[in-house]
């Protein structure tokens, strides 16, 4: 299976990525796309975090940048690749503990084709 | 994130005690909650109606509802609940966000909704928020449930942003310093 990570936010790179790769099977692959942060990091700070958890890990995930909507360039890659999962953060939780969905995430469980999963 | 509050402040509100007949007949007492037990809200929670769970709260077990009071009844947030017959049936709160605002939520049984026991629980609320000094308050309801909307609007809270699938709204308790 062709996994396609979906990565906005510098806090939650490790989260995210590990959480993709517990649920790996062998000869799954995995290609981590970083978007625009919504965070204060920026896109190269963001690619850098990705690139030295990868690294670090030994995931042996190919990493790219993706400019523009991040949830519209992000189901657009998944599609015209043939990735057959979508992984993204899947929200935080307000102070009441009320789950918050980011637009990213409202926007790619709306439009992706694919199977989505939501790290939590 | 930036949030927008209403210029003017809302109210005044009457902090609690307050005793009331509500649309039922049933008399309520609503209470502000300091330093008590947890033990009647932990039975009010686990005879809550998963149907009326929104945005993933109150959990439905009861580790978890022990887990999530144990973050929400504490000295910093404000708490009040509503009591009919020695049991509490209704709680509202104000949980500080980290950013000199508080987020507020209300939680009634399903057995005593729609008998004027909300609204009273956010007034009571919201004045035990004034009388300790909270300023603004946010809260977000999910797009769909026009009630709690209007509730809100009612009370004064205004839409902060209608973008996604939850509805955000904000309120100004008291004029900043």
């Amino acid at each position: 299976m062709r996994i396609l990570v979906g990565i906005d936010q510098s806090d939650r790179v490790a989260p995210v990525l590990s959480g993709a790769c517990q649920r790996l099977s062998d000869g799954d692959s995995i290609t981590v796309a970083v978007v625009a942060p919504t965070d204060e990091a920026s896109m190269d700070e963001l690619e850098m975090a990705v690139s030295d958890y990868v690294d670090a890990n030994e995931l042996g995930a190919t990493v790219t940048t993706l400019s523009g909507h991040p949830g519209s360039e992000l189901v657009e890659l998944a599609e015209r690749k043939g990735f057959d999962r979508l992984v993204i953060d899947g929200g935080r939780r307000s102070p009441l503990g009320k789950i918050q969905l980011a637009a990213l995430t409202e926007f790619v469980l709306l439009n992706a084709t694919m199977t989505v999963t939501l790290i939590r | 994130m930036t949030r927008i509050y209403p210029e003017t402040p809302a109210g005044p509100f009457d902090p609690p005690p307050a005793v009331f007949t509500d649309a039922e007949n049933r008399q309520i007492e609503i209470q502000t909650y300091d330093d008590g037990s947890i033990e009647p809200f932990v039975t009010m929670y686990l005879a809550f109606e998963p149907a009326d769970r929104a945005q993933g709260i109150p959990p439905t077990n009861e580790p978890r509802i022990r887990e999530w009071l144990e973050q929400i009844l504490i000295d910093e947030s404000v708490n009040v609940y509503a009591t009919y017959d020695g049991g509490v049936i209704g709680h509202a709160t104000l949980v500080p966000d980290g950013n000199d605002a508080y987020e507020l939520a209300i939680f009634v049984l399903r057995a005593y909704q729609q008998s004027g026991i909300g609204t009273r629980l956010i007034y009571c609320l919201l004045g035990a928020g004034q009388a300790r000094g909270v300023e603004r308050v946010w809260l977000s309801v999910e797009r769909w449930n026009a009630a709690a909307r209007a509730l809100y609007r009612n009370v004064g809270f205004e839409p902060t942003d209608a973008d996604g699938f939850e509805f955000e709204m904000s309120l100004r308790l008291s004029a900043t310093q």
